[in-house]
């Protein structure tokens, strides 16, 4: 067998330091934790850079993984199979918060319904499966950018659509606010998007960890809430269902 | 002190699962193992006894460990199981004489068409409620014991046991023989009435009565498990299209449900009445729970729907996954002119025509695979709708709605158009899992984890409600076509095939 190259070894340990990590890394940062000199570090990211491997931030000048190795093995999941997997877990989900849930999926930027459950209290509700949302005022579309960083660039620029006093118009305070969702896992909607609903969401990852959807619960500000914050044991419900879905699709637990 | 827990075994024809319940009737966790699916000819369809029953023991302990449980947390386990599936099996030994011959096989064909040669298919219609045919698990035995020399004899001396796949694992867990009123009811060997076997119905099939279980109520502690399960109590056992009515909390006359798995069935409670069908339904037991009366239902079984969606994703492959057929259905607006007909190993109910074979009709240069996508979930649908025409027809109860359940339910596009076809809204229940909701609440009631059936209902909520939207003339013309592509199916087989 042939020697192991060692630039392509070093290449693979940035990429794993990178992906490991919900922040961006400065070089120094990169060097100092493989225990390498800065220059051959810098090779090896310039490299990376110009094949889109990973991605500079023009500002700080740190780096995070890129869209494209996201892309790379990353199997489309279609909509349908992934109602079809989490139908048991979403009808769980419903039934331990008393909420109505939703699962979504990214779509030509929109948040696509994919599969709703409704309130388990039998009163009059409408299935709204195939609706599209807007992701940056939808706790769904939050999570869903947070773990698709490349896509969020896209509101980079210009300001968002206002749909209530709560939206988050300014493309700053969302990016802001998606680094936020990605340090804690989950997102949420505090009358985003309609004036007195509430909503939570957690990604559903698949087996290489990509999130392929978001699973949410909705309702009323004062169901969910207590004194403005998250009750914390709807929010746990929304993670353990996210994260049992995710087992069944493969992804290992974290 | 600790919550408590009833698990369910849905022992089912492609895999056993197991769920866990807790007192509101909420999954607490979930485990399943797939079972081979043997097809030694043509039409033939085997399990093997011996896997199925390591699996189920498998999947309890699986669903024990995934909810962080011990079995000393459940108080009982009910089973639901894949109905007429005969097992032989030599008590001795404990080891089956053949593989399971499956409800879906048709071996019996020819024994069955020799036992309607003289007084028709419903000649034993009035005693068992059942019409003559290859589903049912008598005939199956019959040809079982003349499979091979010497068996009939060890059977007559109660040296061979006879049972469904029920009784195959009670008597594997307890050691009690034994099988519920449900299960015997599929068996074309029990009395309706009297809720026996029927010596009658015994001698004309040719089945002794010293390899038979015992009947018992579907709701009972049977007995407890051995050391495989931790000795809790098994106290429940349904066919699983009867556990999903009661799971679906179809507890009074005139409540229904259909079922859509890899068959679909349409089940009706009619009481402690026995209503007898003029439309080609089955008439069967609902449920018994420990002493009350048993509870009778109206059944329309359609043998091919979840089936033909594998059969489109495994033998033509134009699909990857099941839930796949949505999205190539949607890729074209309607179905082309084309309706597709599984009559893979005849048809079922309203029809029992086990000459017929599957046709796909009105083919044009035109049709796309996304046109036959659509037609292979129509023909959920327009086999739902013949099933409900009989079931308003027989219990001259107009239906208002339909509640649904089964793995099929995930699929949106097919439950919009059931909706279209019938007329009526279609309901989701939130546990969509209710073959093993029924069990599990069957269990329950047993042990007094649930003090009645009253207390389950508050338990069912709505999860999904799909509106009709076709108008009646596109439905009416619709099924014109999809009644004149089935007539097309018929006299298909003929006597030397």
């Amino acid at each position: 067998m042939p020697k192991p190259i060692q630039s392509i070894e070093r290449a693979s340990a940035v990429l794993r330091l990178l992906s490991g990590r919900t922040r961006r890394l400065s070089l120094a940062e990169v060097a100092g934790e493989l225990g390498l000199p800065k220059g051959t570090v810098y090779g090896i990211m310039r490299t990376l850079l110009s094949v889109g491997f990973v991605e500079q931030d023009p500002e700080s000048g740190k780096y995070r993984i890129g869209a494209a190795l996201l892309h790379l093995g990353s199997s489309y999941l279609d909509g349908n199979e992934l109602r079809t997997r989490a139908l048991n877990w979403a009808d769980w989900l419903a039934a331990r918060t008393n909420e109505s849930v939703r699962l979504g999926t990214l779509h030509d930027g929109h948040v696509l319904l994919v599969h709703h459950v409704f309130r388990p209290d039998n009163s009059p509700q409408v299935l709204e499966v195939g609706a599209l949302l807007p992701v940056h005022a939808t706790a769904m579309g939050k999570v869903l950018l947070a773990y698709h960083p490349y896509l969020a660039e896209d509101f980079g620029n210009g300001t968002l659509q206002r749909f209530t006093s709560c939206t988050i118009t300014d493309p700053k305070l969302l990016a802001i606010e998606l680094d936020h969702v990605q340090e804690q896992g989950w997102a949420s909607s505090l009358e985003e998007l309609i004036e007195g609903e509430t909503s939570f969401a957690a990604p559903i990852r698949d087996r290489q960890g990509v999130a392929v959807g978001a699973i949410a619960i909705s309702g009323p500000t004062e169901r969910l809430c207590d004194d403005a914050q998250p009750r914390p044991e709807l929010v746990s419900y929304v993670r353990e269902g996210a994260r049992t879905i995710s087992r069944d699709l493969g992804a290992v637990p974290w | 002190m600790r919550d408590r827990y009833v698990a369910a075994i849905d022992q089912g024809t492609s895999s056993s699962r197991c769920l866990v319940f807790d007192q509101q009737g909420r999954i607490v966790s979930l485990s399943q193992k797939e079972h081979e699916q043997i097809f030694p000819r043509p039409g033939w369809v085997e399990h093997d006894p011996r896997e199925i029953l390591r699996n189920v023991i498998e999947v309890v302990h699986g669903a024990l460990d995934t909810g962080g449980l011990d079995v000393r947390d459940l108080v009982a386990v009910g089973i639901a199981n894949q109905r007429e599936t005969t097992v032989v099996w030599d008590p001795h030994t404990g080891e089956p004489v053949h593989n399971a011959i499956v409800w879906q096989d048709t071996r019996t064909d020819a024994l069955c068409r020799k036992l309607s040669a003289e007084h028709g298919q419903d000649r034993f219609r009035d005693r068992c409620g059942l019409p003559l045919a290859t589903y049912f698990s008598g005939p199956k035995v019959s040809w079982l014991l003349d499979s091979a020399p010497g068996l009939r004899r060890r059977a007559e001396q109660g040296d061979l046991l006879f049972g469904t796949m029920d009784s195959w694992l009670v008597w594997n867990l307890t050691g009690r023989h034994i099988t519920d009123v449900t299960n015997a009811s599929r068996t074309m060997l029990m009395n309706l009435e009297t809720l026996d076997w029927d010596d009658t119905l015994l001698d004309a099939i040719g089945v002794p009565r010293a390899m038979l279980p015992a009947i018992q109520p579907s709701s009972k502690i049977y007995g407890e498990a051995g050391d495989s399960l931790g000795g809790v109590p098994i106290a429940a056992a349904l066919g699983d299209q009867q556990a999903a009515l009661f799971g679906q909390t179809c507890f009074s006359a005139g409540e229904a449900k259909c079922t859509y798995g890899t068959g679909s069935f349409l089940l009706l409670n009619t009481g402690n009445r026995r209503v007898l069908s003029g439309h080609g339904l089955l008439t069967t037991v609902g449920s018994k729970i420990g002493d009350k009366p048993a509870t009778y239902a109206l059944e329309g079984s359609i043998a091919v729907t979840g089936a033909l969606v594998q059969w489109f994703r495994d033998k033509v492959g134009l699909i990857g996954s099941a839930p796949e057929v949505e999205t190539l259905a949607r890729t074209v607006d309607d179905n082309g002119g084309i309706y597709f007909v599984p009559a893979f190993s005849g048809l079922f109910a309203p029809h029992w025509r086990g000459d017929a074979r599957g046709v796909i009709a009105g083919l044009t240069g035109y049709v796309t695979k996304g046109h036959l996508a659509r037609a292979v979930l129509e023909a959920t649908a327009w086999q739902t709708r013949e099933v409900v025409d009989a079931m308003n027809a027989d219990s001259g109860i107009e239906m208002s709605s339909l509640k649904a359940d089964g793995g099929m339910t995930a699929n949106n596009l097919l439950m919009q158009f059931i909706a279209d076809v019938l007329g009526v809204p279609v309901v989701r229940p939130n546990v969509a899992e209710t073959v093993s909701l029924g069990a599990a609440y069957a269990a329950g009631l047993a042990v007094g984890f649930w003090p009645n059936v009253e207390s389950l209902r508050a338990n069912w909520h709505k999860a999904a409600e799909w509106i009709p939207k076709m108008g009646e003339a596109e439905r009416e013309r619709g099924y014109r076509k999809w009644k004149k592509a089935v007539q097309r199916t018929l006299d298909w087989v003929d006597d030397d095939d």
